[in-house]
């Protein structure tokens, strides 16, 4: 399974939940599966889907899901120490590890090769640090949700893309119209 | 009243109720005063760009957010400010230690300092310069300003503002 496809099976898992999507083709695909008010998008800015994914999980009481790429987290590394730190149990980071950067042409990257970001998350201090292959995402996310527990998922998939076009709404749209859903 | 008072008081005032810090030798009394305040929900970040993003979900997460962070950190966060804060127009109240400016007694912190202002211009990002401890004076304005028109606002705060560096 690449990502798309773990997207398309976990979207109504999503749909009635705050996501907070990572920059490039996780975003874009996400759109096209099931654009609604309660996604955020990220138009730029890579790394930083977690860290926004917390601001908000402790800002508010819904339940809040960020679904990241093991090479944004990468990027970020200092989110998790943070996020150990600061425990939301509304608050779920999802990991698609597929072990490459996707949206720039699948070079590989280091989760790819030595590094564990589920040994990472679990040394950082995350307490429910949970590695799932990707036919189980679904069900993994699902309890995770209903643990009303602080949960890291790393869910473990092949590389590979589809192709779909940029997302073309106003930043200031997607803000709105999400805070209007988190406000609702 | 200390001047570190002063301003979380001034916070507080303006419902800012989440604040991350980033540590400064400068800061060191504001970030005590914003841990101590039960009003404020205190998030120290690793990086600047992490604390942007932690503060662009908390508002809109309904909490008024603000960064407490050094000037070096403008270099860092250029990226962040354009994409997230600006782009989604977001607010977001920077109060940084002005490092490396008069009484300075670390020579690389000049290098940032001498880019400071230029960064910020270049950025378009409303930029006040605390000198005396009277300036403080306008935070109260400032923040009510960097809400109303939701952009991110630096509030440069140099040695002279917090006394010297004493005996360093």
């Amino acid at each position: 399974m690449i990502r798309s496809e773990i997207l398309r099976e976990i979207a109504p898992i999503l749909n009635p939940h705050l996501v907070v999507c990572n920059i490039g083709l996780p975003s874009q695909e996400l759109h096209m599966i099931d654009d609604n008010p309660r996604n955020f998008y990220m138009l730029g800015t890579m790394g930083l889907a977690s860290s926004i994914g917390l601001g908000l999980a402790l800002a508010q009481p819904k339940t809040v899901i960020s679904i990241d790429g093991d090479g944004s987290v990468l990027t970020n590394l200092g989110t998790l120490p943070t996020i150990a730190n600061n425990v939301a149990d509304n608050y779920i980071l999802l990991i698609i590890d597929n072990g490459s950067y996707g949206s720039t042409g699948d070079q590989p990257t280091y989760a790819g090769k030595k590094t564990k970001l589920e040994a990472v998350a679990a040394a950082c201090g995350c307490e429910n640090v949970v590695t799932c292959q990707a036919e189980d995402t679904g069900k993994t996310l699902q309890a995770a949700i209903d643990s009303k527990k602080m949960t890291i998922i790393v869910a473990k998939c092949e590389s590979g893309n589809i192709k779909l076009p940029v997302i073309t709404k106003d930043p200031v749209v997607i803000r709105d119209r999400f805070m209007t859903a988190v406000a609702d | 009243m200390s001047i570190s008072k002063k301003i979380v008081d001034d916070f507080v005032a303006n419902d800012v109720s989440f604040i991350t810090t980033v540590p400064c030798k400068q800061l060191a009394g504001v970030i005590d005063e914003v841990e101590a305040r039960p009003e404020i929900f205190h998030i120290p970040s690793n990086k600047e760009d992490e604390g942007m993003g932690l503060c662009a979900g908390a508002f809109m997460g309904g909490k008024r957010p603000a960064i407490i962070m050094q000037n070096t950190a403008i270099g860092v966060t250029i990226n962040t400010l354009a994409t997230l804060t600006q782009f989604y127009r977001m607010p977001l109240p920077m109060l940084i230690s002005y490092r490396g400016e008069l009484r300075e007694p670390v020579a690389c912190q000049v290098e940032m300092a001498v880019h400071t202002k230029a960064l910020l211009a270049q950025m378009h990002i409303p930029t006040y310069h605390f000198h005396k401890e009277s300036d403080a004076d306008e935070l109260d304005a400032i923040l009510k300003y960097t809400f109303m028109c939701n952009k991110p606002v630096a509030i440069l705060t140099d040695a002279s503002f917090w006394g010297g560096y004493g005996d360093q």
